[in-house]
């Protein structure tokens, strides 16, 4: 592999990884953000693939398989599992039930997207799992946060990459901004799932600077944090359907005070 | 100045506003095929226009000279705008002198023309679309910019006509992270600046959901016959920009001969021929966006402009 090749497909699985990020910053729909974690999660694999390719390394490659096997398909199986799998009619763009309750729709020129498919009231608790409902934070305050923390991890790594330029160097910056989004969604999100996806953001950021910055981790060490990784999204898994079993949902602000 | 120049400047704003309304027809037209209506035809905005040149012109009771000179405004600088962008050639006479920020101020200068009419009538619809067309260019104008600086920062240059030379020199370039970042962020950007859906529904005339149509509610007869076709020469104009900053081959430059003009003029109406249907067809597929949702939808085109800067800038540093 020549070393422009070698770049290009380092800078773009980079790339790809950060745009699935600012994905699981926009779609507030679980089931795309979940597809979006595995989108994000073969693109950290490539990484190591890449390098290792580059470098002759087989062990990289060897480490490369096992993310794509555990944060490809794995973890994003995991938590599409938290998601109950019910079908809602409306799509994305016409927003019902978030405003349900405002009359003055504007969206006059959709017949029947307004108020057809809101949610019965009684029924309102069992749609809104498939969503994450109106954050803490919205979500264009989130995007300009987003854009916000990508120019800030740029700014501070600067020493980082001109400590040692190469090309994995220069693409580290991409992987810092994924770890701060991965925060800002762990921070701003409600459900228990969504707090999920952007753990795992944060992690895949990790891994990915590591991987960026070191060349290359040990096998063992990053099956041992992997492995974490796997148990400790089997507990929130856990905790998720006993929670949805108490409270039937997943908020997580249900938590903060104590109830009879 | 090249004569070659010159001659592609003057063939490309001839095919425009020739051609502008046959575009606008096109995309009803497949709109109306795929919704399985039979459609009135790709030619019918120019019947419209010849219709309503024919009629008589009304000025609204108390509109002053700012309501009668904003079409003239807005084809104006439309037409400035599609003698200055390479479509037919880089090598236009004007492309110097106006880069991408002076287009981004054209096409300012056009909307906040309309927009100030549409106050001037001193109609509700009148000012509630010009508050909400001043709305969406407020978000569009910075997501161009950024978007604009990322296709500048490899080529060293802010000049529209010599961004599209050196893609043309280094195709490698169309497939970088940055320049799909900045596609996609400029897409949403010519969506909301040509009043397309999701932002505008450009075949509404219910009061309550229309952005543009709101604003020219008042306007009968040739000036209105002016306006649309103005507004047909932004998107037409907008598409060969776009097509042209991403997928430039067959345009002409300073060295071309007859063949490479026509050449040039076929490759950007074809371009912009296969953009228009891949843009109605999405729009089939489209639900108008509620207004509170719009600021989301720019925000994260911005957001992508931003990521495609901050790759251009930090990627594309010697490694």
């Amino acid at each position: 592999m020549t070393t422009a090749a070698y770049t290009d497909l380092l800078h773009l699985a980079a790339g790809l990884q950060l745009l699935c990020a600012v994905g699981a910053v926009w779609r507030r729909q679980l089931g795309p953000s979940v597809r979006l974690l595995s989108a994000q999660g073969t693109a950290l694999a490539a990484i190591p693939f890449v390098s290792g390719l580059y470098r002759h390394e087989g062990h990289l490659v060897g480490v490369a398989l096992a993310v794509l096997v555990l944060r490809g398909g794995m973890l994003p199986w995991l938590v599409s599992r938290l998601v109950p799998t019910i079908v809602r009619p409306a799509a994305d763009w016409t927003d019902s039930g978030r405003y349900a309750g405002s009359d003055l729709d504007l969206d006059l020129d959709v017949p029947g997207s307004g108020s057809a498919m809101r949610p019965e009231p009684h029924a309102h608790d069992d749609p809104e799992e498939t969503r994450e409902p109106t954050p803490l934070v919205s979500t264009t305050v989130s995007l300009l946060l987003t854009a916000a923390l990508t120019a800030l991890a740029y700014a501070v790594s600067r020493p980082l990459v001109t400590l040692d330029p190469s090309p994995a160097t220069h693409a580290a910056p991409a992987a810092l901004a994924v770890i701060l989004i991965g925060l800002l969604v762990l921070t701003t999100r409600r459900r228990a799932v969504s707090q999920v996806i952007g753990f795992l953001t944060l992690d895949n950021g990790i891994a990915a600077l590591a991987f960026l910055l070191t060349s290359g981790v040990p096998l063992v060490v990053e099956l041992g944090a992997s492995l974490d990784l796997l148990l400790a999204v089997l507990v929130v898994a856990a905790l998720t359907g006993r929670m949805r079993v108490k409270f039937g949902g997943t908020d997580l602000g249900e938590l903060q005070e104590l109830h009879e | 100045m090249s004569a070659a120049g010159a001659a592609g400047m003057v063939l490309q704003v001839a095919a425009t506003a020739a051609g502008a309304p046959l575009v606008v027809g096109g995309m009803r037209q497949v709109r109306a095929r795929l919704e399985g209506r039979a459609g009135a035809g790709w030619a019918q905005p120019w019947r419209d226009l010849r219709k309503q040149l024919g009629k008589q012109r009304i000025d609204p009771a108390g509109t002053t000279v700012v309501f009668a000179a904003a079409p003239f405004l807005l084809a104006g600088t439309s037409l400035l705008i599609a003698a200055i962008v390479p479509a037919v050639t880089t090598a236009s006479p004007l492309d110097p002198v106006g880069d991408l920020f002076a287009v981004v101020g054209l096409l300012l200068v056009g909307t906040v023309a309309l927009t100030l009419a549409g106050i001037d009538t001193g109609t509700a619809f009148g000012g509630m679309g010009a508050s909400r067309e001043v709305t969406i260019a407020a978000l569009v104008e910075p997501t161009v910019l950024v978007a604009g600086f990322a296709l500048s920062v490899p080529v060293h240059s802010s000049n529209l006509g010599e961004i599209v030379a050196a893609t043309v020199g280094d195709p490698g370039r169309v497939a970088s992270p940055a320049a799909m970042l900045a596609f996609a962020a400029l897409a949403v950007v010519v969506v909301a600046e040509t009043g397309r859906l999701p932002v505008d529904n450009p075949a509404t005339h219910l009061e309550l959901t229309m952005v543009h149509e709101a604003m020219i509610l008042e306007y009968t007869g040739p000036r209105l016959a002016l306006i649309e076709w103005a507004a047909a020469v932004r998107l037409t104009v907008l598409l060969a920009l776009l097509a042209n900053l991403f997928v430039p081959w067959g345009v002409a430059d300073a060295g071309s001969g007859t063949v490479g003009l026509l050449v040039g003029l076929l490759a950007v109406a074809g371009k912009v021929l296969v953009f228009a249907v891949v843009l109605a067809g999405v729009e089939v597929f489209l639900a108008k966006l509620r207004l509170f949702r719009v600021p989301e939808l720019l925000a994260g085109s911005f957001l992508l402009g931003l990521l495609a800067v901050t790759t251009s800038y930090f990627l594309a540093a010697p490694g």
